[in-house]
């Protein structure tokens, strides 16, 4: 084949709404660029103009199917800040971290095995009708069955705390509308035991298959680049509150302890004409060497330690992998997934045991403000919400900035990365080769639009083109 | 005080008539939904509401007298009558009316504060309206007058009812709200540029959460403060409170 070809991967399968893979290749099959396409839901933005603050923490929620808690949470966090409320009283903020934890818990648990635990224990280039969430129950029915009651588990501790499993309306701005009845604590406590014991099960498997898979692991779109997370003020793990720290490759810290309201000082989104998604990258370097990644891995990069025992164990595990340097690879995400729902349980059984969660002030009150940001780390990582509000109450300017943007640049190099090893000088493409592309994609969990879960068997649709867009060879595979 | 009296010591003038078969006992000058009302049986209703004037406009309390259709909150009970009202063409009757309802505005209930304590969303689940593809959705995008510092209104949502214009001006004496328009344009709006420009005050009755029936008279900040679980309606399906009586 002398033809310089464009391969498009669309759509990708088994990640969060839809995104468009192309690989161009060259005369010589060799791969010229790779790049992942997202079709981001900006219409957003402009829907929201106008709505009044206190319905927005419900609104966004309509984002995402998956994660709409971080949405409703990240929203109501700048809705604090525009009420004046710095302080949320101690029920409305510990019922929302339970809210979030439990958000936490289902969505990294429904990652892991749902949609990546069939590429991990099937292999990468196992046919397609092997790789998925069925062949698993199949072939270990009790680990499908614990999966499904650990991510029934933060479901119910959703449904308990914002009246839904799905959007619901636990946050309101200042506050939280609702508290921890007795009777639903103490059906939470029954089973926090045997989740904590099974959760450490799943840390096991995660941290068996990368260090069994140790080579894979480094060589799979294993590259260097800046992590950005917010952490507590002593550098501990915190998903739901702190402040931002982003670190080098090397580990050398670049911003710490900067205050959530003054992200825009310190991150800037560069537009690229091929695609709809922005690239963030740190204002004081450029786009090529000041982009960063998010994410569990990122975030377990960054901090300085976990404030819960088992998890902080796993994480010194995971950290001797690397000799206490950031773990640089895609594929340690997995790990890092469930060394993050380890920290849940144990959040969740410290918040049940509270008195706090029966308090009856539910709501702070302050000083009208303008502006609110609201900074949460959200499980495919750091969400950022940005709204101004004017004095009738309606909203003038909205800008989000989700962690599968964060992510873009991070995504592209995997793709690029994973291309040139696995589909270089080849004159044919088998399907096994474009899953590797996948692989390297859904590690980082993309969310890509607020569109709904393709769990399972979505068509992916392969194009080969010559350099003038003519389609020379086409596929599609999975159930249409 | 009460005519009714079971001895005959005093001039019983009250009467029977039926709806759906069974009897019920009224009271003179009662309209068939408030004798009804009385003997634990609701007749589904939006425009009509306890405490202001009758108005039969949203005709969704329809039921047949004699085989002829009458708006049940103003026809009076006659003696003797059958009155049908859950018969399958009258629910029917029902559930397109107020699917045109939802058609005329622009209702997305998951993102309403009013969800849960909206009579309409209430009335829907009530008549079992589960796919409402059959009229064209007319979306309107009407500005939210959030002008007023503790009052918004979002006319996407309102039903015409004139509950606010009924409140307002027999209750409260004030005038705030009128219809504007004909026909399917037909819209309540205030008296006035915008509610700012009004004497509109959040304790007028017309403004309280009982009168509108949906979310398009807004009290500021109020929203998504009660619980799921805890709204009117997630206690039971409208009406239960009228149903409930029957029982008892
Ligand atoms: S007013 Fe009622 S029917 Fe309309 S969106 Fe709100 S809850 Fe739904
Ligand atoms: S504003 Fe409310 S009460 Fe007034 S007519 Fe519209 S729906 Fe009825
Ligand atoms: S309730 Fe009778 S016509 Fe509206």
């Amino acid at each position: 084949m002398a033809e310089p070809r464009l391969i498009e991967i669309a759509p990708v399968t088994r990640v969060e709404g839809h995104g468009k893979v192309t690989v161009h290749m060259n005369a010589d099959n060799q791969v010229e660029e790779a790049r992942l396409h997202i079709v981001e839901f900006r219409g957003f933005e402009r829907f929201i103009r106008g709505r009044l603050l206190w319905e927005v923490p419900v609104i966004v929620q309509r984002l995402c199917g998956i994660c709409p808690v971080s949405h409703h949470l990240a929203a109501a966090k700048a809705m604090d800040m525009v009420m004046g409320v710095d302080v949320l009283p101690p029920t409305a903020e510990k019922m929302r971290r339970l809210m979030h934890y439990g958000q936490v818990m289902q969505s990294h648990v429904l990652h892991f095995f749902h949609l990546a635990a069939p590429d991990l224990l099937f292999g990468f280039d196992a046919p397609a009708a092997k790789r998925n969430v069925f062949e698993i129950l199949k072939e270990n029915p009790e680990l499908g069955r614990r999966a499904v009651m650990m991510r029934k588990y933060g479901q119910e501790i959703i449904a308990a705390t914002a009246g839904k499993k799905v959007h619901g309306t636990g946050a309101i701005p200042g506050g939280i509308n609702r508290n921890l009845p007795i009777a639903k604590r103490d059906e939470f406590l029954k089973d926090i035991d045997t989740m904590t014991e099974w959760v450490q099960d799943a840390v096991k498997l995660a941290k068996d298959y990368t260090i069994e898979h140790i080579d894979l692991v480094n060589s799979f779109a294993n590259f260097p680049s800046n992590y950005m997370s917010i952490v507590r003020e002593d550098g501990a793990l915190d998903l739901y509150n702190g402040n931002f720290r982003m670190k080098g490759a090397d580990g050398n810290i670049l911003l710490d302890q900067i205050p959530n309201k003054d992200y825009f000082n310190y991150v800037i989104e560069d537009v690229r004409s091929w695609s709809y998604m922005k690239f963030p990258y740190y204002k004081e370097m450029t786009p090529e060497t000041g982009w960063y990644r998010v994410g569990p891995l990122a975030r377990l990069n960054n901090v300085d330690f976990i404030d819960t025992p088992l998890a902080n164990a796993a994480l010194n595990e995971l950290r001797a992998v690397t000799d206490g340097k950031p773990n640089t690879s895609s594929l340690g995400n997995h790990w890092a997934r469930m060394i993050e729902v380890l920290h849940c349980v144990e959040m969740i059984k410290q918040l049940l045991e509270d008195p706090d969660l029966q308090g009856t002030d539910l709501v702070a009150k302050g000083d009208r403000r303008q502006v609110g940001i609201g900074v949460i780390e959200a499980p495919r990582g750091n969400l950022i919400h940005h709204y101004e509000v004017d004095e009738h109450d309606q909203v003038t300017y909205c800008n989000l900035i989700v962690s599968t943007t964060h992510n873009n640049e991070g995504m592209n190099r995997a793709v690029k990365d994973v291309a040139i090893k696995y589909l270089d000088g080849q004159a044919q493409i088998t399907e096994g080769m474009l899953n590797h592309i996948e692989v390297a994609i859904r590690a980082y969990d993309p969310c890509l639009s607020c569109a709904t879960h393709a769990l399972g068997q979505m068509p992916l649709e392969v194009e080969i083109q010559d350099a003038e867009g003519k389609v020379i060879d086409s596929r599609r595979t999975g159930a249409a | 005080m009460s005519a009714i009296s079971d001895t005959g010591t005093r001039r019983d003038t009250t009467f029977t008539f039926t709806i759906d078969g069974v009897e019920i006992r009224a009271q003179p000058g009662q309209t068939i939904m408030e004798a009804a009302d009385d003997a634990g049986i609701y007749i589904p209703r939006l425009c009509d509401h306890e405490g202001l004037r009758h108005q039969g406009s949203c005709r969704v309390c329809t039921v047949k007298v004699g085989g002829r259709s009458v708006s049940a909150c103003t026809q009076p009970a006659n003696p003797g009558t059958n009155v049908e009202s859950e018969t399958p063409y009258l629910t029917k009757l029902r559930r397109d009316l107020v699917e045109m309802l939802f058609h005329e505005g622009n209702h997305l209930c998951p993102m309403c504060e009013a969800s849960g304590n909206c009579e309409l969303q209430a009335m829907a689940y009530r008549l079992d309206m589960t796919n409402p593809t059959k009229f064209p959705y007319l979306e309107p995008n009407r500005d939210l007058d959030a002008s007023h510092p503790d009052i918004a209104l979002d006319t996407n949502r309102c039903i015409s009812c004139g509950r606010c214009i009924r409140a307002s001006m027999d209750v409260d004496g004030k005038g705030l709200f009128g219809y504007v328009g004909r026909g399917i344009k037909r819209r309540v709006a205030v008296n006035g540029m915008d509610l700012a420009h009004t004497d509109a005050a959040v304790t007028d009755h017309a403004i309280s959460a009982e009168v509108c029936p949906v979310g398009c008279i807004i009290r500021k900040r109020e929203g998504f403060r009660i619980p799921i679980g805890e709204r009117e309606f997630d206690k039971g399906l409208i009406g239960h409170e009228i149903e409930e009586k029957a029982n008892a």
